[in-house]
C-alpha cells in the first residue's frame, strides 16, 4: 500500500473546505488520495457529504397548487 | 414575444417551481412569503431573460435571481431602524460539534454503524425544522453554500461580507445544526433502544 503523504489530523482539518470545494488542487488531490485508502477519514466525509445532500434536499419542496396556478398566471400574462 | 422563448421559459419554470418554492421556503419560513418570492422571482427571471447567456444555465440563474432577491430585501430590511432584527452573530467560529464524533463513541460502534442507522433514519421534516431554527444569517450562510452551491467567495459578495465571515458563519451554522439533530436522534431514539439510553448521557 503507498503511504499516505497527508495525516487524518491534517484531512480533518481541511475537509470541510475540501467537501465545500474550496481547496487548491495540490491539497483536494492529497484529500482524495487520503481518502481512498483510509477507511477512518472516508467514513466521516461520507457522513458529511450524505448530511450535506439531505440538507440540499431540503431546499425543494412540492409548491401548492396555489402557487403553481399563480406562476402559470403569471407567466401567460409575459 | 417569442413563441419559443416563452414556451422554453414557461416549461422551465414549471419544472423547477418545487425546487425555487423549497429554497424560498427555507430562506423566508414562511409559506406567503415564499410564494410571493417565487412570483417576484419569475417576473424578474423574465424581465431580464436576454442576460441569461447560456439556456442550459436557466436552473441556476434562476435560483441565483430568487436568493439574490431574498438576500437583497434582508439586507435592506437589517439596514432599516425601524425593524427589529437578530443581532449579527459574531465572527468567531463558536464552539465546534460534529454529530459524526458523537456517533462514534465506543459504545455505540459495539452492535452497529450507528451514523447510518441516523442518517437513514433522518426524515426531511426533521432537517427542515433544524434549518429553520437556526438564526437568520446562519440560516442564509447554508443555503447559499450548501442548497444553492455557492462558493465562499460568491457568498461574501451577495452578502457583503469577507470570506473569513462566511467560513465562520458557515461552522457556526453547521456546528448548531448537527447538535440539533443529535437531539433530536436521541430525543426520537433513532439509535436503537438500548444505544439510545446509553447516549442521553453522551
Amino acid at each position: 500500500m503507498p503511504k499516505l503523504t497527508v495525516s487524518c489530523e491534517e484531512v480533518l482539518k481541511h475537509l470541510v473546505a475540501y467537501l465545500d470545494r474550496e481547496t487548491d488542487a495540490h491539497t483536494t488531490a492529497e484529500i482524495q488520495r487520503h481518502l481512498e485508502e483510509c477507511r477512518g477519514c472516508f467514513s466521516r466525509a461520507e457522513f458529511e457529504r450524505r448530511l450535506r445532500a439531505q440538507v440540499r434536499a431540503a431546499g425543494s419542496r412540492p409548491a401548492p397548487e396555489r402557487l403553481r396556478a399563480r406562476i402559470k398566471k403569471l407567466v401567460e400574462e409575459f | 414575444m417569442e413563441v419559443g422563448l416563452h414556451d422554453f421559459f414557461a416549461e422551465r419554470v414549471a419544472r423547477l417551481t418545487d425546487r425555487l418554492y423549497g429554497t424560498a421556503l427555507r430562506l423566508t419560513r414562511n409559506s406567503d412569503d415564499a410564494e410571493d418570492l417565487v412570483a417576484e422571482a419569475v417576473a424578474k427571471a423574465w424581465a431580464k431573460l436576454d442576460e441569461l447567456g447560456d439556456p442550459q444555465s436557466f436552473d441556476a440563474w434562476i435560483q441565483r435571481i430568487l436568493t439574490n432577491t431574498f438576500v437583497s430585501d434582508w439586507r435592506h430590511r437589517r439596514a432599516s431602524p425601524e425593524v427589529a432584527m437578530e443581532p449579527e452573530p459574531e465572527d468567531d467560529e463558536g464552539e465546534p460539534f460534529s454529530l459524526f464524533e458523537k456517533l462514534h463513541q465506543p459504545f455505540l460502534l459495539w452492535w452497529t454503524t450507528p451514523e447510518e442507522e441516523v442518517i437513514s433514519k433522518l426524515l426531511r421534516e426533521d432537517m427542515e425544522r433544524a434549518l429553520d431554527a437556526l438564526p437568520d444569517a446562519f440560516r442564509i450562510a447554508i443555503v447559499l453554500v450548501d442548497v444553492q452551491g455557492y462558493s465562499y467567495g460568491e457568498a461574501a459578495k451577495l452578502l457583503q461580507i469577507p470570506i473569513g465571515t462566511v467560513r465562520s458563519r458557515l461552522a457556526r451554522a453547521r456546528a448548531q445544526l448537527q447538535r440539533a439533530l443529535w437531539q433530536h436522534a436521541k430525543d426520537a431514539r433513532l439509535l436503537n433502544r438500548h444505544l439510545s439510553a446509553k447516549a442521553q448521557n453522551a
